[in-house]
C-alpha cells in the first residue's frame, strides 16, 4: 500500500513539474519583444538592456523558470496588467463559485443516478430499464453549452422561475444564492447523471448475480436492505472514482455556465483574461486549475486505497 | 443497448483502459468530457440487428456530412449575407429556419457552421489515431522499456484537465482551425495510444501470433497482418466516441468565443450568438437550431459507436 501510494505520489510530482514547465513556457512562446511593448518602439537599445535586466529577462531560461516557480510557491503569480489585481486574488475570489456549482451539480447527479440505478438494475431489460438507459444515453449528447441556453430559454426567459443572470454571494443571502445557482448547476449535471447511472447500473447488475446476494435473499433480508447494504456498497467505490475523474469535464462546464449566467468564477475570469490578452492571468489560472486537478486525482486515489484495499494489489 | 450479456461482465472497461482501478479506467473518455461508457461486449452469441435507430443516426451523420461538403454547391444563401429587410424572422419559405438579428439565413449558417465541428472532430481524431494508434500497436506488441516510457508519458498528458490546457495554448498560439485541430489532435494521441496498446498487448501473446512468429514472420508482418486486423474494431468504436468528445471541446471553446474567429460560423459560436444580447427572448431560433443539430450529431455518433461495439463484440480477453 505504501509502495503504491509512493508511486502515485512520484507520478504526482512529475505531472506537477511538467505542468509548471509547460505553463511557464506558454508566455515565452509569445511573439514580440516585451521591452518594445513597455518602452515603445523608439527607445534606445541601452534603455532596453536595462529594462531587460530589471525584469530578469536576460537570465537563462531555466533560471527565469526557477525564479517564477519560487514566486508561484509563495503565492505570487503576478498581477493583471489591466487592473493590477493579483492573480492569486482573482483565483481566490472566483474559486467558491466554481466549487458551489460543482457541489450542487454532483448532489443532483447522485440524487438522480443512484436511486434510478438501484431500481432499474433489479429488473434489467424491462421497460423502465430500457427507458432510463436510452434516456441517459441521450444525456451524454447534452454538453453544457447545448443544454444551458435551452434551460435559460425555458425556465428563465419563458417561465421566469429562475433569474437568467446574476450572482449573490452565499454569505450575503443563502436563499437568493441557491435560487440563482440552481439553473447553472443543473446545466452541467446531464453528463454526470449519465456517467454515474450507467456505471452503477452495470456494476449492480453484476453484483446482484453474486452468491452473497443469493445468500442474503435466502436469509430473508428485505430488498431495500440487500440493495443498499449488500449491492450498492461495493459499487460505491467505482462511483467515487468516476466522480473524481468527472471533475475534468465539470471544469469545462463551469466555464460555460459562468459566461452564460455571468457568475464571477474562475472560468469567467479566465475567459475575460483571454479576450483582453491578459497573459499572466491566463497563465496563473491554467497553472492553479491544472495543479488542483492533479492533486484532486491523487486524493481520490488515496481515499480509494483506504476504502478498497484491492486496488493496491492490481 | 441493454442486453443480457452485459450481466456477464462489467469489468471489461477497467481491464481495457486501466492498470489503475475499477471505474478509474475510463479516464480517457472522461477527460474528453464524454462518458464512462463501457466498452464491454454485449452479445457474444446473438448478433442483434443494428436496428432502426442505428440507421437513423447514420443517416443524420451522413446528411450533416453531405450538407457540409456540398454547402457551396446546393442553393444556399451566403452565411454572412445580411438582409436588413428580414431580421429575426421565424421559419418561412424564403428562410427555412428563419434569420438572425442581422438578417442572415440561419439554415446557411447552420450548414456552413457544421464544417468546423466535423473538420476538427474527425481530423483531430485522425491525428490521434495515426500517431497514437501506431505507437500503441508497437508498444503493446513489443513491450519493454519503450512501452513503459510511452505509457508513463500518456498518463502525464492525460493528467491535464483538457479544457484548461486547450484554452491556455489557444490563447498564446492564436485560435485558428488548424491550431485547434492540431492541439486537440495531440490531446487525443494518448487516448488512442492507451486503448490500442491495451488491445494490441492482449493479442501479442495469443496462439495465432505465436504461430506466425514461429513460422518466421517478421515483426512488421505480425503487427500489420495478425494484430492490426484484430485491433481495428476497437480503434473504430473508440475513435467515434473520441470524435464526439472532441466536437464537444471545440463547441465549448467556440461558445466561450475562443475557437475559430468570427464571422466564420460554427455551431458553438452560433449557440453563443443565440444567447447573447437578449437573443434568447427576441429570437430563440438562433440558439435552438445549432443546439438541436449538435445534440443530434453527438447522440448519433455515440449511438453508432455503441452499436458497432456490440456488433464487433469487443470483449475478448482483451479488454
Amino acid at each position: 500500500m505504501a509502495k503504491y501510494l509512493l508511486r502515485r505520489f512520484l507520478q504526482l510530482i512529475v505531472v506537477t513539474f511538467v505542468i509548471s514547465v509547460l505553463t511557464f513556457l506558454l508566455v515565452h512562446l509569445l511573439p514580440g519583444d516585451p521591452t518594445e511593448q513597455l518602452l515603445g518602439a523608439n527607445d534606445t537599445a541601452a534603455n532596453r538592456a536595462i529594462l531587460l535586466k530589471q525584469l530578469g529577462l536576460n537570465l537563462p531560461i531555466w533560471h527565469q523558470y526557477l525564479i517564477w516557480l519560487n514566486a508561484a510557491f509563495h503565492g505570487n503569480l503576478g498581477t493583471s496588467y489591466l487592473d493590477h489585481e493579483s492573480v492569486a486574488h482573482i483565483i481566490i475570489t472566483g474559486f467558491p463559485v466554481d466549487l458551489e456549482l460543482i457541489i450542487i451539480s454532483q448532489v443532483i447527479a447522485f440524487a438522480v443516478a443512484i436511486p434510478l440505478a438501484l431500481v432499474t438494475s433489479r429488473k434489467p431489460n424491462r421497460p423502465l430499464d430500457n427507458i432510463s438507459t436510452t434516456g441517459t444515453f441521450g444525456l451524454l449528447a447534452l454538453p453544457p453549452f447545448v443544454v444551458a441556453p435551452i434551460l435559460v430559454a425555458v425556465f428563465a426567459v419563458g417561465l421566469g422561475w429562475f433569474p437568467a443572470t446574476g450572482y449573490t454571494p452565499f454569505t450575503q443571502s443563502p436563499a437568493t444564492n441557491i435560487h440563482e445557482m440552481i439553473l447553472p448547476s443543473v446545466a452541467i449535471t446531464a453528463g454526470s447523471i449519465a456517467v454515474y447511472y450507467r456505471l452503477l447500473r452495470s456494476d449492480l447488475i453484476s453484483t446482484l448475480q453474486q452468491d452473497f446476494i443469493t445468500m442474503a435473499r435466502s436469509k430473508g433480508l428485505s430488498t431495500r436492505r440487500i440493495m443498499w447494504r449488500h449491492a450498492f456498497r461495493p459499487s460505491s467505490f467505482s462511483l467515487l472514482a468516476a466522480a473524481g475523474i468527472n471533475i475534468g469535464a465539470l471544469i469545462a462546464g463551469t466555464f460555460v455556465v459562468e459566461l452564460l449566467f455571468v457568475l464571477p468564477g474562475i472560468g469567467y475570469a479566465l475567459v475575460q483574461a483571454v479576450e483582453q490578452r491578459d497573459y499572466l492571468v491566463v497563465q496563473g489560472i491554467a497553472l492553479v486549475v491544472a495543479v488542483a486537478y492533479v492533486i484532486l486525482q491523487f486524493v481520490v486515489d488515496f481515499v480509494f486505497t483506504i476504502v478498497d484495499p484491492r486496488v493496491v494489489r492490481e | 443497448m441493454p442486453d443480457d450479456r452485459e450481466l456477464l461482465d462489467t469489468r471489461n472497461s477497467d481491464q481495457l483502459l486501466g492498470d489503475r482501478f475499477p471505474g478509474m479506467a475510463a479516464t480517457e473518455e472522461s477527460v474528453l468530457a464524454i462518458s464512462t461508457e463501457h466498452l464491454d461486449g454485449d452479445d457474444v452469441l446473438a448478433r442483434k440487428p443494428l436496428g432502426f435507430l442505428f440507421w437513423f443516426a447514420l443517416g443524420w451523420v451522413a446528411l450533416v456530412f453531405l450538407a457540409a461538403v456540398f454547402a457551396n454547391v446546393i442553393h444556399l444563401q451566403s452565411p454572412n449575407f445580411q438582409n436588413y429587410s428580414a431580421l429575426n424572422q421565424g421559419p418561412s419559405a424564403a428562410h427555412w429556419l428563419g434569420t438572425d438579428d442581422l438578417g442572415r439565413d440561419l439554415l446557411a449558417r447552420l450548414v456552413f457552421g457544421s464544417r468546423v465541428s466535423l473538420i476538427v472532430g474527425f481530423a483531430a481524431v485522425a491525428i490521434g489515431l495515426v500517431v497514437g494508434g501506431t505507437a500503441g500497436l508497437i508498444s503493446g506488441y513489443k513491450g519493454g522499456r519503450l512501452d513503459i516510457a510511452l505509457n508513463a508519458g500518456s498518463f502525464i498528458i492525460l493528467a491535464f484537465p483538457a479544457i484548461v490546457a486547450v484554452i491556455a495554448i489557444v490563447t498564446f498560439w492564436g485560435a485558428s482551425l488548424l491550431h485547434i485541430t492540431i492541439i486537440l489532435g495531440i490531446g487525443t494521441i494518448p487516448l488512442m495510444f492507451r486503448v490500442v496498446r491495451a488491445s494490441s498487448l492482449s493479442f501479442a501473446q495469443r496462439d495465432f501470433v505465436v504461430a506466425a512468429k514461429t513460422m518466421g514472420a517478421t515483426d512488421t508482418r505480425v503487427v500489420l497482418r495478425e494484430i492490426l486486423p484484430n485491433v481495428i474494431p476497437v480503434m473504430v468504436t473508440f475513435s467515434l466516441i473520441t470524435v464526439a468528445g472532441v466536437i464537444v471541446i471545440e463547441g465549448t471553446l467556440a461558445f466561450l468565443g475562443l475557437s475559430v474567429n468570427l464571422p466564420t460560423p460554427s455551431w458553438g459560436n452560433l449557440i453563443n450568438e443565440g444567447t447573447s444580447n437578449g437573443a434568447l427572448s427576441t429570437d430563440p431560433y438562433i440558439m435552438m437550431w445549432p443546439a438541436l443539430a449538435m445534440f443530434m450529431l453527438l447522440w448519433s455518433i455515440n449511438l453508432i459507436g455503441d452499436r458497432l461495439r456490440q456488433r464487433f463484440d469487443i470483449r475478448e480477453g482483451v479488454l
